[in-house]
């Protein structure tokens, strides 16, 4: 894919093409007695220029249509109107983004580790040892609220393609899900639908869940995202690219066979906000099947073993579409298509549905006339059909057959990579100022010991802060038997083949935050994931991204959006991580109120020594804690001022990058010494939080002491800030590390006995800790 | 020589590359089979491993007992040869009928996954003969359909005759009756279990590394005859 930043699976569904002439439910004519409505040709284009065509209809507007005139000299057919309504989509040419995302690839640091950047179908870099890493974060948030288990699982399953797609074996997945207030009553529908797609979809196809993010916000409440991350290793040799080179080779689509489900699905559902209608649309959004995805998965690889192909793509958003023209357009620049080839499940599919069609589980390779055999041999093996649809050719043109007549001649490359650009406008949304005046320091403190201890326990069970299990134990993060850390965790943490090297991924984001102050929230987000990975011991090298926006039409969502990306840009290139593929997701918006700008950030980091990788649980008795990072008194967009007040004012923590990339050079240099017992980062709910999740996890107490202010040291959100466990022989070594770092250190307590205490200020047993933090969720929704 | 213990993989097989990997580990050589071969390849045990086969669809192990392999499997199961049964693996055994039994929709209807703790009820089946009578291990479990139901006269007997292999302790995570975890047939060669010791063989990767005892038992079985 062209694109800057590469496309979710898709997003959408669209009523049929009214020029299909396919029968109206109910309608008075039997299907059988129904005529074929004549073909849309090339020629009979030529010859009917007046034909009214409904692009308008397709999400496209008159100024596009006039383009697509005057690039192919004539009106288009149907069957080219649906492939340029669905590649000129938002979802598919980032025609609003594009102009940003740009800074991704201006402000990009030096990087050795990058293999493959930004434009295909995910990043890829080098982890070392002779092995690559392929990972991208994608959205699949407007199905999700349409039809919840089938939006949740095939957002599963086109972010796993697209990880296959590069050769790549999937090795894990990670679901960023964020859900509207948790006592609104569709909160349950669209949780435990999700939940239940999420882990349907992925235990079935036998990819360890290994973390993401549970939130919930009255934002979220009819746009729910869900965002899906997919991790692949293979060996840099070995990757494979969306091109299809080399005349004469075949073109072969294989997979699932193809029907009429999530058809325009890319151009009207994740490029229209959502209305009352919604419901209506049910039915176009696509159905899983995780036994063909994992059948396809194990085709695949083997087919890649035996290096069979010059060239593939998954089918995703567009299907059909997409892949020939992004194909063609990326190799040597024609193709010719037999659309009668297709395999149907619907045989009344017109070609133009036949083309739209977003049924899951379909790749298309590009393969060699003398290896094709060999090709369709293993196919077989798998139970997986396969058919030989055409050949690449250097005509430069894209031309398709149905019936034996020519319905598609167009230039790829104005479908694929020549979308239409805009630079829409932008300025600050008008509520801003009044927003970042209401700060949070007005608000009315905890101060007794009581008030504190009950502030505690409060965010202890609040539903953000409170433990996930209830979802997290739904997802299988044992299978492949190479998962090191999955959520609670701060990363999760994979081997990669025998080891001992490995990988740490983590993601998050915080839409207060960035509702806030949008260029400080996304770095806030890189700024937490990041620093999540260093927590487990793991260097940082790598970002992706899932960028979920309002309606880019609404210049204060643009300004958002704008601000953002330059914000993660800039902090990329501070951090030395650079962007390697992500997704943007606009139209996240009810009516005219967008959801808070929620940029969700997922970091990799490499660990050449996966058996010193940290965990964030106290485990041993008499342990030192000691607190690195500086707390300074920030409580804007906070989870005290929401959970306590449902307050969102001010300024959201001053991100300090510096602080971050050196926080992170400690934890990793302590990490490789081996002198960790256990860390655990700061962030949401602050330090007390913090240090209840590693008694919790580890079940042993701890007894802390803090002399500055109790309610600033214990719910302060600032940055740069981690909790270690260390035999107090190693605190010294420790504090050492951050002298040399310039990381400010304290040490604060020690592990032991069976309640959290704060000394002069309260001791919670563990015991009724647990029941608030553990008992949250379940008593939500179980 | 050490043991060659079969695995076999059907579509929609997950655990298979785990079951193979604790085998190695188990200090025996793993053998991948296929559903469609029609041979067994000579082993000296067979594991039939997690996952979904066939999609898990009509029913969990419904299809995959018609595997060409399995004809096979089952005719060598009667004359002795080991075989292990895990999760969707013991899906297939009852589904053989070289298991009495079924295992339905876990009682609170959702997928579970979590470390379990389980009593070793009979350490002297062919796979579990290196651990003790009565002792306590923590494995993984990971399904949605391991609730363990038979007829009243089965449990009777399967209690009566020390057939119940492995019982959950302090949580039940899916309604199975009696606690049951895991069976084996009369001879005690066939041993079907819902949790995963394949998923406990590696402190670094596993709750713990006491499942590796089902893989180890095999050799043991040898080394004794």
């Amino acid at each position: 894919m062209s694109a800057p930043n590469e496309e979710p699976q898709t997003e959408a569904a669209q009523p049929p093409m009214p020029q299909a002439g396919r029968p109206v439910p109910g309608g008075q004519q039997p299907v059988a007695a129904r005529p074929d409505p004549p073909v849309d040709t090339v020629a009979r284009a030529a010859e009917t220029p007046d034909v009214k065509l409904p692009y308008a209809e397709l999400g496209m507007n008159d100024d596009e249509f006039g383009r697509l005139h005057s690039i192919l000299g004539r009106r288009p057919t149907s069957a080219e109107l649906a492939i340029y309504s669905v590649m000129w989509s938002e979802h598919c040419s980032y025609k609003s983004s594009r102009v940003h995302l740009k800074k991704f690839a201006e402000k990009a640091p030096q990087s050795t580790a990058l293999l493959v950047g930004m434009g295909e179908n995910a990043g890829v870099v080098d982890v070392g040892n002779g092995w690559a890493v392929t990972f991208k974060i994608e959205s699949h948030n407007h199905p999700s609220y349409v039809e919840p288990y089938q939006g949740a699982a095939t957002g599963v399953g086109g972010i796993v393609r697209d990880i296959l797609t590069m050769g790549a074996r999937p090795v894990a997945v990670m679901d960023s899900l964020r859900f509207g207030a948790p006592d609104a009553p569709d909160t349950r529908r669209v949780l435990d639908g999700v939940v239940r797609g999420v882990g349907g979809y992925g235990n079935c196809l036998g990819l360890p869940n290994i973390g993401g993010e549970v939130v919930f916000d009255p934002c979220y409440g009819a746009n729910p995202l869900v965002n899906a991350l997919c991790v692949g290793v293979l060996k840099p040799e070995d990757i494979k690219r969306a091109i299809a080179p080399g005349p004469g080779n075949k073109v072969i689509l294989f997979g699932a066979t193809t029907g009429p489900d999530g058809i325009g699905g890319a151009s009207v559902l994740a490029s229209a906000t959502f209305d009352e209608a919604s419901h209506q649309k049910r039915p176009s959004v696509q159905v899983g099947d995780p036994f063909m995805e994992k059948l396809l998965t194990e085709c695949c690889l083997e087919i890649f073993a035996e290096d069979l192909v010059v060239g593939i793509q998954d089918l995703g958003a567009a299907g059909v579409s997409c892949a020939t023209t992004e194909l063609a357009a990326a190799g040597t620049g024609g193709m010719d298509i037999d659309l009668d080839l297709v395999p149907l499940r619907d045989e009344t599919l017109r070609p133009e549905e036949i083309l739209m069609s977003e049924s899951q589980e379909r790749m298309m390779a590009v393969v060699e006339p003398a290896k094709v055999a060999r090709f369709l041999e293993l196919c077989a093996r798998w139970d997986v059909p396969a058919t030989v649809l055409g050949e690449v050719t250097d005509t430069g043109r894209l031309r398709m057959t149905w019936r034996g007549q020519t319905i598609v001649d167009l230039p790829p490359v104005t479908a694929a990579d020549e979308g239409p650009v805009y630079e829409r406008p932008y300025e600050p949304p008008a509520d801003l100022g009044r927003l970042q005046a209401d700060a949070a320091d007005g608000l009315p403190r905890p101060s007794t010991p009581d008030e504190l201890r009950n502030t505690v326990m409060w965010l202890a069970g609040s539903p953000n802060l409170a433990d996930k299990s209830f979802v997290t134990s739904q997802y299988d993060k044992y299978v492949q038997g190479n998962t090191v850390l999955a959520m609670p965790d701060d990363a999760g943490v994979i081997r990669i083949g025998d080891g001992p090297q490995g990988i740490a991924l983590a993601t998050d984001g915080n839409g207060r935050y960035t509702r806030l102050d949008p260029y400080a929230g996304a770095q806030l987000a890189l700024s937490e994931a990041y620093r999540n990975v260093a927590t487990t011991g793991a260097r940082p090298i790598a970002v992706t991204n899932c960028l979920n926006f309002g309606s880019p039409e609404d210049p204060g969502v643009m300004w958002q959006f704008a601000q953002a990306v330059e914000g993660l840009a800039d902090a990329c290139q501070a951090l030395g991580v650079p962007v390697t593929g992500g997704n943007v997701s606009f139209y996240n918006q009810t009516g005219d109120v967008p959801i808070n700008p929620t940029p969700v950030i997922g970091v990799l980091g490499v660990h050449d020594d996966v058996a010193r990788r940290v965990q964030m649980s106290f485990n041993v008795e008499g342990m030192a804690i000691l607190l690195l990072g500086e707390t300074r008194p920030e409580f804007g967009g906070s989870e005290w001022a929401n959970v306590v007040f449902r307050h969102l004012g001010g300024l959201p923590p001053r991100p300090d990058l510096t602080a971050e990339a050196a926080l992170a050079s400690v934890l990793v240099a302590a990490a490789r010494e081996g002198i960790l017992d256990a860390a655990h980062d700061v962030s949401d709910g602050g330090l007390s939080q913090t240090l209840l999740e590693s008694c919790l996890r580890g079940g042993l107490g701890c007894t802390v002491s803090l002399p500055g202010d109790p309610f600033v040291e214990l719910f302060s959100e600032s940055v740069a800030r981690a909790v270690v466990a260390v035999h107090p022989d190693y605190a010294a070594r420790v504090a050492a590390l951050c002298e040399a770092a310039s990381v400010p250190v304290r040490h604060i307590g020690t592990v032991g006995g069976d309640a959290f205490a704060v000394e002069g200020q309260f001791s919670i047993p563990l015991v009724e800790l647990r029941e608030v933090h553990q008992g949250a969720l379940p008593s939500l929704f179980a | 020589m050490t043991a060659r213990v079969g695995v076999i993989t059907f579509p929609g097989s997950l655990d298979d590359r785990d079951a193979a990997r604790a085998v190695r580990l188990a200090g025996a050589e793993p053998v991948s089979l296929w559903h469609a071969d029609t041979d067994l390849g000579s082993v000296d045990a067979v594991v039939l491993p997690g996952g979904f086969s066939y999609g898990d669809y009509l029913r969990a192990g419904a299809i995959a007992r018609f595997a060409p392999l399995m004809d096979k499997l089952a005719d060598a199961a009667r004359d002795g040869l080991p075989v292990l049964g895990i999760c969707n693996g013991f899906q297939v055994l009852c589904e053989s009928h070289l298991l009495p039994g079924a295992l339905t929709r876990n009682a609170n209807l959702h997928f579970v996954c979590r470390a379990q703790r389980l009593r070793i009820e009979n350490a002297e089946t062919e796979w579990t003969r290196t651990y003790e009578e009565g002792q306590e291990i923590v494995v993984p479990i990971k399904n949605i359909d391991g609730c363990y139901i038979a007829d009243e006269a089965t449990l009777e007997e399967l209690e009566s005759s020390g057939r119940v292999v492995a019982r959950y302790v302090d949580v039940n995570p899916n309604g199975s009756l009696n606690d049951i975890a895991g069976i084996s047939n009369e001879a005690g060669n066939v041993v079907g279990l819902m949790p995963h010791p394949e998923h406990a063989v590696e402190a670094l990767t596993g709750p713990s590394s006491e499942g590796l005892g089902f893989f180890t038992s095999i050799l043991a079985g040898m080394a004794a005859v």
